[in-house]
C-alpha cells in the first residue's frame, strides 16, 4: 500500500489552560485506510481527531502549537481557510446531532452552503448520499418530515450522509457507535469498510475489538502523549511499548 | 410526631387561602373589565375615529388608536429585532463563553429591563429634541423601541443559551461560518422561544402608556405618517377616563376590553406558533 | 465565493458585535443625558433641598422632592409587603402541593396576566379598589377619604406584580432538583419539612432574584399608580393618605413645562433618580446571583 499521507502532525500541543492536553505529537495518518485512534479516557484522543478540522477553535482558551499539514498545508496558518479545512472532513459525533430541519434539509445543508443552488442538483445528491449512508429505504418518502422524529441510529445515519454531502476526504468519526445499539452499529462499521476505498477515515474508539476488527492503522495515545502506531497487526499481535501491550491486554485503562 | 402533621395542615391551608386570594383578584380583573367594558361596546367604538365632540358623549370609535397602537408597536418590535438578533447571536454564537464585552452586556441588558417605561419616555423626548423631532408616530416607536428590546434580547438570548454546544459544532464541522450557522442553525433551533420573546415584547408595549405619552402624541385622526402624532390604545383608555362624562368613561371600559382582547390574542396566537413551530426543533 | 462568505461573516461579525456595545453604551448614554439636563437645577439647588424639603411650588421656584420620594416609598413598600408573602405561598403550593391539572393550567393563565396592560390594572382599581377604600376601609379606620390612596395604588401594584414573581418563582422551585428531595424524604422528613429545609433554602437566591423583578416593575410603574394614588404633592403619614409617586409627577407634568427651564430640569432629575435606583439594584442583584452561583458550585 502507498505510504503517502495528506494528513501531517508536526509537534502539535495543544493546552486548555493550564492542562497540556496534547504533548508534541507527530504523525502521519495513512490515506485511504481506516485509521483508529485508541487509548484510555482522557487520554487526548477527541482532542486530536478536533484538531485535524479546528473545530478545537471553538472552545475558550485552548492554546495550538506546532502543525497539521493536511494536503501540504498548515491549517493553523492564520490565512487559511478554516471552513475550507472543515469541508475536507465529514465528521461523525459520539451522539448524533441533526440539525434542526428535515431530513431533505440536513443533507442538503452542506451543498447549499458551498453554493449549490439547483433544486435538481441537490435532489440528486441527498438521494446519493442518503443512498451511500444506506438509509435511502427509509426515509424516501418522508424526506420532508423532521430529522429529530428519526431513531438514533437512523439519526447517526443521517449525520454520515450529511457529512459525505459536502465531499470530503476525510471522514473524522469520535466513537460513532457509542450511543447505538448493536444492530445500527453494526450498519455503521459496514458503511466504514465500504467507505474505506474512497476515503480516509479516522476513527477514535473505546472498543478494542472494533479498532481490531475495522482498522488498517493504530495510533496508541496515552496522558496526551503518542505512545506508538503502525499497522493494526504490528500493534494488536507484537507491540514494541510496554504501556500498548498492558493497554492491550486490559490491564490499563 | 403529630405536631409535624398539624404545622403542615396549617401551612397547607395558608397556602391554598394565598392561592385563593391571587387567583380571585385575577379573575376580579377580568370580570370587571368584561362587566363594564361590554355594555358599551359596539360595532363603531372599532370602526370608527372619534368625531367632533367625540370626548362630550358624540359618536365615534377609537380605531385610531388601535391602528395607531399597532402601527406603532408594529414598529418599534420591528426596530427591536433587528437590535435583539444581532444582541443574542453575538453572545451566543460569536463570542467566547467567558468574554467580559458579553458579561458587561448581559448586566446592561438587566438594568435596562428594570428601567421605568417612564424614563424611557423622557429620555426618548431628550432625544427627539436633540433631533429636533415633535411628538409623532417616530418618536413614539424610538420610545416604545428602547422600552421593549431588552425584554426582547433577554428572552432571545435565554433560549439561545440553550441551544447545545455540539449542534453548533456539527454545523462548523460542515464548513459553514459561525454567520450561517447563527441563521440557519441556531435561529432555526431557537425559534419557538425566539418568537415568544417577540410577541411578550410586543405585548409589553402595546399596554404601556407611559413611554408614548410625550413622545408619540395623540391624534383623532388615523395617520401613516412617521412625522405625524400617532393615538395609542393605552392613552385613549386614559383620556377618556379623565373626562367628565360617564358615557365617555363606559367607552373607556370599552377600549380597555379591547386593548385586552388584543393582548389574549396575542398571547393565545404565540402558543399556537410556538407549537407549528417547534417542528424541527431537536431535543 | 469563498472570500465573499467569510467576507459576509466578517461583516456580521462586526454588526453584531457593535449591538452587543450599543446595549452598554445605551445605559452609559440614558444616564449621561438624564444628567446633563438636570445639571441646570443641581447647579441651582443643593442636593440636601432637593431631597428634604418639603415644599414643592415649581412657579416659585421651590423643587423640593420629599413628598414625591415618600410617595414613591409608601406605595412600593406597600405593594411589596402585600405582594411578596402571597406571591411566595402560592408559588410553593402550585409546584409543590397542586394537583397536576391545576398546575397544568397555572402556567399559561399565569402567562396570559403577566401580560395584561398596566393601565387595565388602573382602570380595575377606580372600578373597584378605590371604591372599595373610600366606602369601606377608610370609614372602618374612622377615616374620611377618596379612596385614591397609598393603600389603593398598593393594591394595583400588588396584583400587577403578583404574575411577574410567581412565575419566576415557580421556575426556580422547578429548577431545584428531584433527587434531593428524594434524599430528604429518605431522611424521614415529611414533604412539608423538605420544603421547609431544603427546597426553600436551595432556591432562595432565586426567589430574592423573582422578588427585585417585582419590586423593579412596582417601583417605576406609572399608569396604573397615577390613576389611583391621589396624586396630592405632600409625604403620606399612613397608607390612607393620598401619595403622588416620582414616575406619576414625571407622567403628569413633563412635556408642558419645557417653557419653565427649571421646572424641565427638575423632572429630568427625576427621571434621573428613577434610573439610579434601578441601576443599584440591577446591579446588586446580579452580584448577589453570581456569588450565590459561585459558592454553590
Ligand atoms: N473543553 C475542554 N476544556 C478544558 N479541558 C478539556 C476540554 N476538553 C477536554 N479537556 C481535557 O483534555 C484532556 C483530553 O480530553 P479528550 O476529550 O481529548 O479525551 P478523550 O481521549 O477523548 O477521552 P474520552 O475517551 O473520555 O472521550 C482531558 O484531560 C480533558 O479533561
Ligand atoms: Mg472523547
Amino acid at each position: 500500500m502507498e505510504s503517502t499521507s495528506h494528513i501531517t502532525v508536526q509537534n502539535l500541543n495543544v493546552y486548555y489552560g493550564d492542562n497540556h492536553a496534547l504533548k508534541d505529537i507527530t504523525i502521519n495518518i495513512p490515506d485511504k485506510q481506516i485509521t483508529a485512534i485508541i487509548g484510555p479516557s482522557g487520554c487526548g484522543k477527541t482532542t486530536l481527531l478536533r484538531a485535524f478540522n479546528r473545530l478545537i477553535d471553538t472552545v475558550d482558551g485552548v492554546r495550538i502549537t506546532g502543525k497539521v499539514l493536511v494536503d501540504g498545508e498548515d491549517i493553523f496558518d492564520p490565512r487559511a481557510d478554516v471552513t475550507m479545512v472543515r469541508k475536507k472532513m465529514g465528521l461523525l459525533s459520539q451522539r448524533p446531532y441533526p440539525l434542526p430541519m428535515s431530513i431533505f434539509d440536513n443533507v442538503a445543508y452542506g451543498p447549499k452552503i458551498h453554493g449549490i443552488r439547483k433544486k435538481k442538483v441537490l435532489e440528486e445528491i441527498v438521494e446519493h448520499h442518503l443512498k451511500m449512508a444506506s438509509l435511502w429505504e427509509e426515509v424516501r418518502d418522508r424526506l420532508h418530515e423532521p430529522a429529530s422524529r428519526l431513531s438514533i441510529g437512523q439519526q447517526q445515519r443521517l449525520c454520515l450522509a450529511r457529512g459525505l454531502a459536502v465531499e470530503p476526504e476525510f471522514i473524522l468519526a469520535d466513537e460513532p457507535t457509542s450511543a447505538l445499539d448493536p444492530k445500527s452499529s453494526l450498519y455503521i462499521e459496514n458503511r466504514f469498510r465500504e467507505l474505506r476505498s474512497q476515503f480516509s477515515i479516522i476513527l477514535v474508539t473505546h472498543i478494542l475489538r472494533q479498532a481490531r476488527r475495522l482498522a488498517d492503522y493504530i495510533v496508541f495515545l496515552y496522558l496526551g502523549e503518542l505512545i506508538e502506531h503502525g499497522p493494526v497487526n504490528e500493534i494488536f499481535e507484537n507491540p514494541r511499548e510496554e504501556r500498548t501491550r498492558e493497554y492491550i491486554r486490559g490491564v490499563i485503562s | 410526631m403529630r405536631s409535624r402533621k398539624i404545622e403542615e395542615a396549617i401551612f397547607r391551608g395558608i397556602m391554598i387561602a394565598a392561592t385563593l386570594v391571587v387567583l380571585s383578584c385575577s379573575i376580579l380583573i377580568l370580570a370587571t373589565i368584561l362587566i363594564k367594558g361590554l355594555p358599551a361596546m359596539n360595532l363603531d367604538m372599532i370602526t370608527k375615529t372619534p368625531k367632533g365632540g367625540y370626548y362630550l358623549g358624540k359618536s365615534g370609535g377609537i380605531l385610531n388608536a388601535i391602528v395607531g397602537s399597532i402601527l406603532l408597536t408594529g414598529g418599534a418590535t420591528l426596530v427591536s429585532i433587528f437590535l435583539s438578533l444581532p444582541v443574542a447571536l453575538y453572545a451566543n454564537v460569536y463570542a467566547d463563553k467567558s468574554s467580559k464585552l458579553i458579561a458587561f452586556t448581559r448586566v446592561s441588558l438587566d438594568v435596562l429591563w428594570g428601567v421605568p417605561s417612564i424614563v424611557y419616555g423622557a429620555f426618548g423626548f431628550t432625544i427627539m429634541l436633540f433631533l429636533g423631532l415633535k411628538a409623532s408616530l417616530l418618536g413614539g416607536i424610538i420610545a416604545v423601541a428602547l422600552l421593549i428590546f431588552p425584554i426582547m434580547s433577554r428572552g432571545m438570548d435565554e433560549v439561545m443559551r440553550m441551544v447545545p454546544k455540539e449542534l453548533l459544532n456539527s454545523s462548523y464541522a460542515l464548513g459553514a461560518t459561525r454567520f450561517e450557522t447563527a441563521l440557519k442553525v441556531v435561529v432555526r433551533q431557537a425559534l419557538p422561544g425566539i418568537l415568544s420573546a417577540v410577541l411578550i415584547a410586543f405585548g409589553r408595549g402595546i399596554g404601556d402608556a407611559a413611554s408614548v405619552i410625550f413622545t408619540a402624541g395623540f391624534s383623532d385622526r388615523i395617520n401613516f405618517s412617521l412625522f405625524e402624532p400617532a393615538a395609542t390604545l393605552p392613552l385613549a383608555i386614559f383620556f377618556q377616563l379623565g373626562t367628565p362624562f360617564p358615557e365617555v368613561q363606559e367607552r373607556a371600559y370599552a377600549s380597555a376590553l379591547i386593548l385586552t382582547i388584543i393582548v389574549f390574542l396575542i398571547s393565545i396566537g404565540s402558543r399556537i406558533l410556538i407549537r407549528r413551530y417547534s417542528k424541527h426543533v431537536i431535543k | 465565493m469563498k472570500s465573499r462568505r467569510l467576507f459576509k461573516d466578517n461583516l456580521a461579525r462586526s454588526i453584531m458585535w457593535f449591538s452587543a456595545i450599543f446595549c452598554i453604551l445605551l445605559v452609559i448614554l440614558i444616564g449621561f443625558a438624564l444628567f446633563q439636563r438636570s445639571r441646570y437645577i443641581l447647579a441651582m439647588k443643593s442636593l440636601a433641598d432637593l431631597f428634604f424639603l418639603d415644599s414643592w411650588h415649581p412657579l416659585k421656584g421651590e423643587f423640593g422632592f420629599f413628598p414625591f420620594i415618600m410617595g414613591t416609598l409608601w406605595v412600593t413598600c406597600t405593594a411589596v409587603i402585600i405582594s411578596v408573602p402571597l406571591s411566595f405561598l402560592t408559588a410553593i403550593y402550585l409546584s409543590e402541593y397542586a394537583p397536576r391539572m391545576i398546575r397544568e393550567w397555572a402556567k399559561p393563565a399565569i402567562d396570559l396576566l403577566a401580560g395584561i396592560p398596566s393601565v387595565i390594572y388602573g382602570v380595575w382599581g377606580i372600578l373597584v379598589i378605590v371604591p372599595l377604600t373610600k366606602n369601606y376601609i377608610a370609614p372602618f379606620f374612622g377615616r374620611h377619604s377618596s379612596g385614591y390612596t397609598v393603600f389603593a395604588a398598593g393594591v394595583v401594584l400588588a396584583v400587577m406584580i403578583f404574575p411577574v414573581i410567581i412565575h419566576v418563582s415557580i421556575e426556580v422551585f422547578r429548577s431545584v432538583s428531584f433527587e434531593l428531595r428524594e434524599a430528604s424524604w429518605a431522611l424521614g422528613a415529611t414533604k412539608w419539612q423538605t420544603i421547609k429545609h431544603v427546597v426553600v433554602r436551595k432556591a432562595l437566591p432565586g426567589i430574592i432574584a423573582a422578588n427585585v423583578l417585582g419590586f423593579s416593575r412596582a417601583f417605576g410603574e406609572t399608569m396604573a399608580v397615577l390613576m389611583v394614588a391621589g396624586n396630592v404633592p405632600k409625604a403620606p403619614s399612613s397608607i390612607l393618605d393620598p401619595a403622588y409617586p416620582l414616575p406619576a409627577l414625571i407622567a403628569n407634568n413633563y412635556g408642558e413645562m419645557l417653557s419653565i427651564p427649571l421646572y424641565d430640569s427638575a423632572l429630568l432629575m427625576a427621571a434621573l433618580v428613577l434610573f439610579i435606583v434601578v441601576l443599584f439594584f440591577s446591579i446588586l442583584s446580579r452580584f448577589a446571583l453570581v456569588r450565590v452561583e459561585r459558592s454553590s458550585e
